[in-house]
């Protein structure tokens, strides 16, 4: 950008922009048009069309929420947080009231999934909280009980439902950000070592069935190669049968034959690399780097411990989509219903990871206009 | 790092926490985050191309069998055609349904689903269910073959609700004259788990694949089989077809051409009527095996899905042995059949065929007499008169004077207790006793009274009708015919000449005075100008007669009823035997061969006898069988005890109750040998009668012996 900017050809708030994460973006999502092409039988219908669909309209969102003020984001951050903790209450009340469980709210046309939009909310209050925790209480009690609140209560509301990913992926949002806000390492350790205590107690007495056979599949594949294993064996043949080149643009028989489960969501990283093999799982992987490091590039330049925070946490939770969604595919997770962020279809991750975009573009637009200041506010 | 416990001490070091120590705590921390999803990308990175490079072929491989279904299409199997090229067994295009049971979900609700859709009979629904119960899960189970369009479809359509059920197009095998080929011809069933074990091809337990279970069909398997071809398609997860990749057509088994003549064997069966026994034809200048029927006998189509609960119930309790082959596994005595073969012997011997004997009813040797069949004596016998009046007297004279063991070398040179090189699974070759054979099997001197025996085909002697109708076609020829059943086997036995031409003409001469004389079958004669058939009645014996007078009484007390035949008399271009188990005397034999002689030299007349018998039987016998089969259905359907599960458990059963069956005649009272009184009053020793009412010929006297047992081998 630097070699265009003096040149003058490129006008100032186009040059402006995040360039080294926005070009990834696009490709990283049109890569994932073409494979839902793929997916859908080869036809824009009924993947890929309204996957670029939402994109572009989940983009005027982000440059919405990139546009935002910081006083105004500093206001609103709590009313947010506790008006998705409403919605998270509202879900489990209409789905008592329905009788069943369920994950979303209807609006109208719209279906919302306030675990989803909780992602966000949680890293945005604790980046809050933490800013506006005087710094000598960072380390005493009063810096964990608060904040440990902010996540508990949200995952307890999910778990609920029950939605263990989403419960997972919301505390590991959480715990980065209380992990870069400086709390005590031993905290984590101690904490870390009494989940490895406190695991097998909560595979055999707190998991349902459907989820203690996705951990005993993901140990040992073989027990069952019909049922719960099928999905994450026919992942590995269709990663696996791609090679290095893939086996062509529309040419996957995983997919096309239904060998593959959710050849369009869960596992489209699988319908991507029958096709493209290595080199287009590379390509993948190149892309979620390059943003990734965009964002903790801002992280890093933000001028305050808010932004610092918040850049970070949102970070941390495209991150967890990705690793999560990867290490699945490939064998090394238990099949989880997490979506690979700007390749799988569906609305609700999207959503997610472009609020996370936005409010990665918004710290970085601040992190521009101002120069690098302190680290308290 | 700080260490925590030591905070608690008074002199704890008064960490003031600033914004510069959280931001460098901030930068640290993130570095180590950071490093760690690096890390995590590096490992995913390396995974993939762990699982994509070096494990791609394994990864191909699974993804190719994935997609790629290859179906073994199954063999058209070979024809099986008469001497004139029609089929005996043939090939009908169908539509089936077959069952893998290990593919099923929920057996018993999924075969009362196709119970209902293919409207298949409870008792067939039992069977199905039973069959998957007890096999092996991956051999495949016939639900039902010869569906119609409608019920093709209607359950092709299902199919996705229905895993491991396997509609397809294909081939059946197809009997065109049904129960009249059954023991003949056998026939084909899906290969059995054992048969897979052994032989671990594929294609035996691909659904609507059939072997030869049984007779010619399992005799002939390699020739009949085939090569197999193969479609490969491409299928979805759910086992759409979406395309076909490659088809390799399969190639039909070779046919197998017999010497059978189907029209003539058809008839011979339908002839035997509602009598248990067998018909076999042969080509004197061939030694071409022309009719091998036994009846009752079975309906080889329905058995190509294995045998049916029902079916063989009622088979089983059958007294007329309906499983049973009687050609090549009926063991009777030959009764007075034996007696031109006896001349023959002593003939060779040097006896007179001018020299006659005088028969008073009975004949002393030393204190014991035995009786002719006729009481009242024949008067002076000389052999002719000897053959056609069937005098036993006449015999036992002679076979005292030349002894046994001439009179044993010529049964076994006429065939009698020999095996032929014939492609079937199994055939008795019963008993010739003689002196030495009897020491070797009962340790016991050979008597007087065995003589007598022997001669008049009684006692240890046994034979099948197979080597009845060889024996016939020698004496007739003076050669050393062989049977033979396929048209690209040699004849054999005819540069052998047994015989000189003057006894042949002899002996021929006397077998026509049999029917065409003062014989004892007058009603044989045939009703075709010009061609006169020769032959000889024989009555044979089967318990003592305290028990059964022979002709009345319990079926299974009857004397078997023989007769050998050839024609035309002088130069004769068939032989063959008719044998109907307990048909009370030769009476009920010699119709028979009679209208199927004449049957061979103008169908017309034949057919047109045939037609008046069947109207009053009930049908022809595939007809009869079928009405049986509805009527026991009905009435035992729901109580009968399942089919023995394998093939070889039936054949062994009634292989094992034919070598029983063969030793009736152990029932005949050992030592005390009470002449039998005449059995056939009204059959007076005249000499010029043309036509001549004994209808049971001899009714051998003197039957007494140890409990024989019958050689057999297979």
């Amino acid at each position: 950008m630097s070699a265009i900017g003096p040149l003058g050809i490129v006008p100032e708030p186009i040059a402006r922009q995040p360039w080294e994460m926005l070009i990834p973006l696009v490709l990283l999502t049109s890569f994932g048009g073409l494979v839902l092409y793929s997916a859908g039988g080869g036809a824009m219908h009924p993947f890929a069309a309204s996957h670029f669909i939402r994109f572009l309209v989940f983009a005027v969102m982000t440059g919405v929420i990139a546009a935002m003020p910081r006083d105004a984001v500093r206001l609103l951050t709590y009313p947010a947080y506790v008006g998705v903790l409403l919605l998270l209450l509202g879900v489990e009340v209409v789905g008592a009231v329905k009788g069943g469980s369920q994950r979303w709210l209807e609006f109208g046309p719209i279906r919302i999934q306030p675990s989803e939009l909780m992602k966000p909310a949680v890293v945005l209050a604790m980046a809050r909280f933490y800013e506006t925790l005087p710094l000598g209480l960072v380390g005493t009690w009063r810096s964990l009980v608060p904040s440990g609140m902010l996540i508990a209560l949200p995952i307890g509301l999910v778990l609920l439902q029950p939605d263990l990913g989403t419960s997972v992926a919301i505390a590991f949002g959480g715990v980065v950000v209380m992990f870069l806000a400086g709390l005590p390492l031993w905290w984590f350790l101690l904490a870390g070592g009494t989940a490895v205590a406190a695991t097998p107690l909560v595979y055999f007495f707190a998991l349902h069935d459907y989820q203690r056979a996705r951990v005993t599949t993901f140990l040992d594949p073989e027990s069952d190669p019909l049922g719960a294993g099928y999905h994450i064996a026919q992942s590995k043949i269709a990663i696996g049968s791609g090679g290095i080149f893939g086996k062509g643009f529309n040419n996957g028989t995983q997919s096309h034959l239904n060998y593959l489960p959710e050849p369009h969501t869960d596992f489209v990283f699988a319908t991507m690399a029958e096709e493209w093999g290595l080199v287009g799982g590379i390509f993948v992987l190149a892309m979620y780097t390059l943003i990734l490091r965009w964002g903790w590039k801002v992280s890093s330049q933000s001028q305050d411990r808010f932004c610092a925070l918040l850049a970070a946490g949102a970070t941390a939770t495209i991150f967890f989509y990705i690793a999560i969604n990867l290490l699945m595919v490939m064998g090394m997770a238990p099949a989880k219903g997490i979506p690979l962020p700007w390749m799988s279809h569906g609305g609700s991750s999207m959503m997610t990871n472009m609020i996370c975009i936005g409010l990665l573009m918004m710290v970085n637009r601040w992190n521009s206009k101002a120069p690098r200041r302190g680290f308290s506010s | 790092m700080k260490i925590p416990f030591l905070r608690d001490g008074p002199q704890r070091p008064s960490r003031v926490i600033n914004a510069s120590i959280l931001r460098s705590s901030f930068d640290r921390r993130a570095v180590v985050i950071g490093a760690v999803q690096g890390g995590i990308g590096v490992l995913l990175a390396l995974r993939l191309g762990y699982l994509a490079v070096t494990q791609n072929e394994k990864y191909r491989l699974e993804s190719e069998s994935n997609r790629v279904n290859l179906t073994l299409i199954p063999p058209r199997r070979g024809w099986i055609l008469d001497r004139d090229g029609a089929p005996l067994a043939s090939n009908r295009a169908d539509f089936r349904v077959d069952l893998i049971p290990e593919r099923l979900r929920n057996p018993d609700a999924t075969i009362d689903q196709l119970g209902e859709l293919l409207s298949l009979a409870p008792s067939r629904i039992a069977d199905i269910k039973d069959k998957v119960a007890t096999s092996r899960g991956f051999a495949p189970v016939e639900v039902a073959s010869g569906l119609n369009y409608e019920q093709f479809a209607s359950l092709s359509v299902r199919l996705p609700d229905l895993p491991g059920v396997v509609p397809q197009r294909g081939f059946s095998r197809f009997y065109p004259t049904a129960s009249s080929v059954g023991h003949l011809i056998g026939y084909v069933g899906p290969a059995s788990a054992e048969e897979y074990e052994k032989d671990p091809n594929p294609i035996l337990i691909t659904p609507g694949y059939k072997i030869g279970k049984d007779g010619l069909e399992k005799q002939f398997e390699k020739e009949l089989r085939g090569v197999p071809g193969a479609r490969r398609v491409e299928v979805t997860a759910s086992g759409r077809i979406v395309r076909d990749l490659e088809t390799r057509e399969d190639i039909q088994g070779a046919p197998v051409r017999l010497t059978i003549d189907g029209p003539l064997q058809d008839y011979a069966a339908r002839r035997i009527g509602l009598e248990s026994g067998s018909v076999v034809v042969m080509d004197c200048r061939s030694g071409d095996l022309m009719c091998m029927a036994s009846m009752p006998s079975f309906d080889p189509n329905s058995f190509s899905d294995g045998i049916g609960g029902v079916e063989y119930a009622m088979l089983r309790e059958d007294d007329r042995v309906p499983l049973r082959n009687k050609v090549l596994k009926g063991l009777y005595p030959p009764g007075s059949t034996v007696k031109p073969m006896v001349s023959m012997a002593l003939m060779q011997a040097g006896v007179d065929p001018g020299e006659t004997v005088f028969c008073g009813g009975g004949l002393r040797v030393g204190n014991r007499v035995f009786g002719c069949w006729n009481r009242r004596g024949h008067g002076a016998v000389d052999m002719a008169k000897g053959i056609y009046q069937s005098c036993d007297v006449y015999f036992y004279a002679m076979a005292q004077r030349v002894g046994m063991d001439p009179i044993a070398a010529m049964a076994r040179r006429c065939g009698m207790g020999q095996e032929f090189p014939l492609p079937v699974t199994s055939q008795f070759y019963g008993t010739v006793p003689d002196p030495a054979w009897k020491m070797a099997k009962w340790g016991r001197e050979w008597q007087t009274f065995d003589t007598v025996n022997a001669t008049i085909g009684q006692g240890y002697m046994l034979s099948s009708p197979l080597q009845l109708a060889v024996m016939a076609s020698r004496l007739a020829t003076g050669r050393h015919v062989m049977p033979r059943l396929t048209l690209n086997t040699k004849p054999q036995g005819f540069d052998k000449i047994d015989f000189p031409t003057d006894q042949v003409e002899y002996v021929r001469q006397a077998m026509s005075d049999v029917v065409n004389g003062p014989g004892t079958a007058g009603r044989a004669r045939l009703p075709v100008d010009g061609i006169q058939m020769a032959g000889k009645t024989g009555t044979a014996q089967v318990v003592s007669l305290s028990i059964s007078n022979g002709k009345t009484g319990p079926w299974k007390y009857r004397d078997h009823g023989l007769f050998i035949f050839f024609a035309p008399y002088d130069n004769p271009r068939y032989a063959g035997a008719v044998v109907i188990e307990h048909g009370g005397g030769s009476g009920a034999a010699y119709p028979i061969a009679r209208d199927v002689m004449t049957f061979m030299f103008n169908p017309a007349k034949g057919l047109e006898a045939l037609g008046a018998l069947e109207k009053q039987w009930g049908g022809t016998a595939q007809q009869r069988l079928d009405a049986r089969y509805s009527a026991y259905a009905a009435a035992r359907g729901a109580t009968v005890s399942r089919a023995p599960r394998r093939e070889e458990e039936i054949f062994d059963r009634v292989e094992a109750e034919a070598r029983a069956a063969a030793t009736q005649t152990e029932s005949i009272a050992t030592e005390a040998i009470a002449p039998r009184p005449e059995a056939n009053p009204s059959a007076p020793p005249r000499a010029a009668p043309p036509a001549v009412p004994a209808e049971t010929a001899p009714t051998p006297s003197p039957v007494a012996a140890p409990p024989p047992t019958p050689e057999t081998s297979q």
